[in-house]
């Protein structure tokens, strides 16, 4: 055990601040965390600026653009993206998600074709998983590809998928045999966003912001090189990506919790807090450092054993639960003002913003529910629930 | 960064965990003869010449089997007192020790010796009364002590903050230790009983709570894991990283063992049951030294009022 950079982590970190310092545009900086569309082209060129600087795909084998630095490495950059307030890199979902999944199963074509402009922030993914009547049981997907000599077609609609609005590409999961077995009859294609029968439509959630979209499929033609492993086996295709989505994100969430535990602090130093407030922040900057900890404590079974500690899978549940807390209490302390918004709302209502925003953290990417179930089933070993 | 535990340490943990299988009530001399008594202490003293990290593992096995006997109260609280030739008795199990730092004292049943902390220093309390009182943690009675005399002068006191230090640590881990049990035994105890024809543990609204205090339990070990090696290396989060830990790790272990109890059901409930040791070890650690609300309390102070 040992908490403190080893020197070469030392050095790499000391590296990267003088960096961010010099390159984190100064009209993006403290963003908080979603894509501006917005800023689109400001954004882009954030994104080749962290890509020439060796920060996209850190981790990433280097015949595939990437620098093959190990996890810790990773981790530090998060952390340091999230303390300097820079904002993402465009290819988030890319990154994150898109670029394993095509290394774990693509083609040599693929590869060649889609990592290097997804690292440099040329182009940008989305994912299309989720639909109306497939969220926790994402095996129940029911928009249909149907499979021809040298395409696919697809019929249907997804939901819930961030960026599909500025996407040039998709990872989409498709059922292409009605008659097999939910798991067996789905296909996992690459979409291209801008061909035609693709529309997508933003969803206004309950922040008022447009964050997700939903994606409407009507004859939709995918060319047959665009297939990601096989022809019914889409299943396990989408379980490479889910478990990048759910692996690499403990750090990258403890170091924005880290960003909003800092700015609760300067909000009960600048208004003052009750001894009850005191407690409550308190143990929310505990909660912070425990969640903190056993993110290191997965990495580092992961970098001993080869395989991520089990403690790994509670990081998403108690940082959404965390998150809530957290900014429920920072309204708590702004008082009647919380529920002010727009210009003249206490810190141009970036907590009100916040708090909403944590009601779909236990929602998102495993509902707390399905994440219980999962500590249940496959860590604690207790029987199947269904 | 490393945050895991090296394969010496975990061999020392499967070793301890054998062994308190099997010699439930260790005796003194036989924890001395494991080296444990003297785990952190330096090799010229008869000690292990190991770390805190090593001291942490045992109270976490420790406080798992639910041993009694007088090792937090010696060798985690009382032993850096002590002079170095007391502390190799320690280690040579020839002797134990308890620091009475306020009215109510651990372990007067076992400890062979009392240390005062008077003045500036800490002294050898002679021939003082010792009445046990009943405790519910039974494996750990408390008891008060009258008259006596001060003896010998054994040390500084300036030696007390790395004691509460070390202390704090220890209930922490030993907190870590009690909660998995409960839970390990909760699911074992869910997954064979059966009720409505099924296992009660595949009902979600049995699982669910089981997984909270599996959630709980690992991040409070995170930071028991953070704290011991901040007292081990003399880091200067030390203070709050304690008081982190043992508000964590003491209010978790108390809610797996009510969510134990629960899950349970009425065998849960009797005396006869392990889980109320374990609960009662988790109430006491709890209340021991300072509480969670008076140990946030510094936290915040450290977040919101330092510099001001």
């Amino acid at each position: 055990v040992d908490f403190r950079d080893t020197p070469e982590e030392a050095a790499f970190r000391e590296e990267l601040r003088a960096w961010l310092a010099e390159h984190v545009p100064d009209e993006l900086r403290g963003y908080g965390f979603g894509l501006h569309t917005e800023d689109l082209d400001a954004m882009r060129v954030w994104s080749a600026a962290l890509h020439e600087g060796g920060y996209a795909g850190l981790t990433w084998p280097k015949e595939y653009g990437g620098t093959a630095a190990p996890l810790s490495h990773q981790a530090i950059l998060l952390e340091e993206l999230a303390r300097a307030e820079a904002p993402p890199h465009v290819g988030v979902i890319g990154l994150g998600m898109a670029g394993p999944t095509i290394m774990a199963h693509g083609t040599e074509e693929q590869k060649a074709r889609y990592l290097a402009p997804l690292l440099a922030g040329a182009e940008i993914w989305c994912q299309g998983f989720s639909e109306p009547g497939a969220g926790s049981d994402l095996a129940g997907v029911r928009t249909s590809c149907r499979v021809e000599k040298k395409r696919f077609v697809l019929d249907g609609q997804k939901v819930w998928s961030s960026y599909a609005h500025v996407a040039d590409f998709c990872i989409l999961l498709a059922r292409s045999d009605p008659e097999a077995q939910r798991h067996d009859g789905l296909t996992y294609v690459i979409v291209d966003m801008h061909a035609p029968g693709v529309e997508v439509r933003p969803l206004r959630q309950i922040t008022g912001d447009a964050e997700f979209n939903e994606i409407f499929l009507t004859g939709v033609e995918v060319p047959r090189e665009n297939l990601l492993g096989e022809v019914g086996g889409g299943w396990q295709v989408a379980m490479t990506t889910l478990l990048h989505e759910r692996g690499t994100l403990g750090v990258a969430l403890v170091s924005r919790l880290e960003v909003a535990v800092r700015r609760l602090l300067e909000l009960a130093r600048e208004r003052g807090a009750s001894p009850v407030q005191r407690d409550a922040i308190a143990r929310e900057w505990i909660e912070l450092e425990a969640l903190r900890l056993t993110a290191y404590r997965s990495l580092s079974a992961l970098a001993r054993t080869g395989i991520p500690g089990p403690e790994g899978s509670i990081l998403k549940l108690q940082w959404s639960e965390a998150n809530q807390r957290l900014t429920s209490l920072a309204l708590d302390l702004l008082g009647p003002e919380a529920q002010l918004a727009g210009e003249r709302a206490p810190y141009a209502g970036w907590w009100s913003q916040q708090q909403l925003r944590s009601r779909g953290n236990t929602i998102e990417a495993g509902t707390s529910e399905i994440l219980r179930s999962i500590v249940a089933e496959r860590v604690l070993g207790l029987p199947r629930s269904r | 960064v490393d945050a895991s535990f090296t394969p010496e340490q975990e061999e020392l943990r499967a070793q301890a965990r054998a062994f308190l299988e099997a010699t439930p009530e260790p005796s003194w001399q036989q924890l001395a003869e494991l080296g444990w008594t003297g785990v952190s202490l330096s090799e010229e003293l008869g000690g292990a010449g190991l770390g805190f990290l090593e001291q942490a593992v045992l109270h976490e096995e420790l406080g798992r089997a639910l041993t009694p006997g007088p090792f937090f109260t010696t060798v985690a609280v009382a032993l850096p007192a002590l002079p170095p030739e007391e502390q190799a008795r320690v280690a040579a199990g020839e002797t134990s020790w308890a620091l009475a730092l306020g009215p109510l004292v651990p372990d007067l049943d076992t400890v062979e010796r009392i240390a005062i902390a008077e003045g500036g220093g800490v002294f050898e309390l002679v021939d003082a009364q010792r009445e046990l009182l009943d405790t519910g943690d039974r494996t750990r009675p408390l008891g008060v002590l009258t008259g006596g005399e001060i003896g010998d002068r054994l040390g500084a006191s300036d030696v007390l903050p790395e004691i509460r230090r070390r202390s704090l640590a220890a209930l922490a881990l030993e907190a870590c230790g009690v909660g998995r049990r409960a839970l390990e035994l909760t699911v074992e105890y869910v997954t064979q009983r059966e009720q409505f024809g099924r296992p009660v543990g595949s009902y979600q609204a049995v699982a669910h709570p089981l997984a909270t205090s599996y959630m709980e339990l690992e991040l409070a070990r995170s930071l028991a894991i953070w704290a011991a090696w901040c007292v081990d290396t003399g880091d200067s989060a030390a203070d709050v990283a304690v008081a982190a830990a043992k508000a964590h790790a003491s209010e978790a272990a108390v809610l797996a063992c009510e969510r134990a109890i629960q899950a349970h059901g009425g065998i849960g409930f009797t005396w006869e049951h392990v889980l109320q040791g374990l609960y009662k070890r988790a109430l006491w650690v709890r209340a021991w030294e300072a509480s969670g609300t008076e140990l946030r309390a510094e936290v915040a102070a450290v977040l919101l009022d330092e510099g001001e």
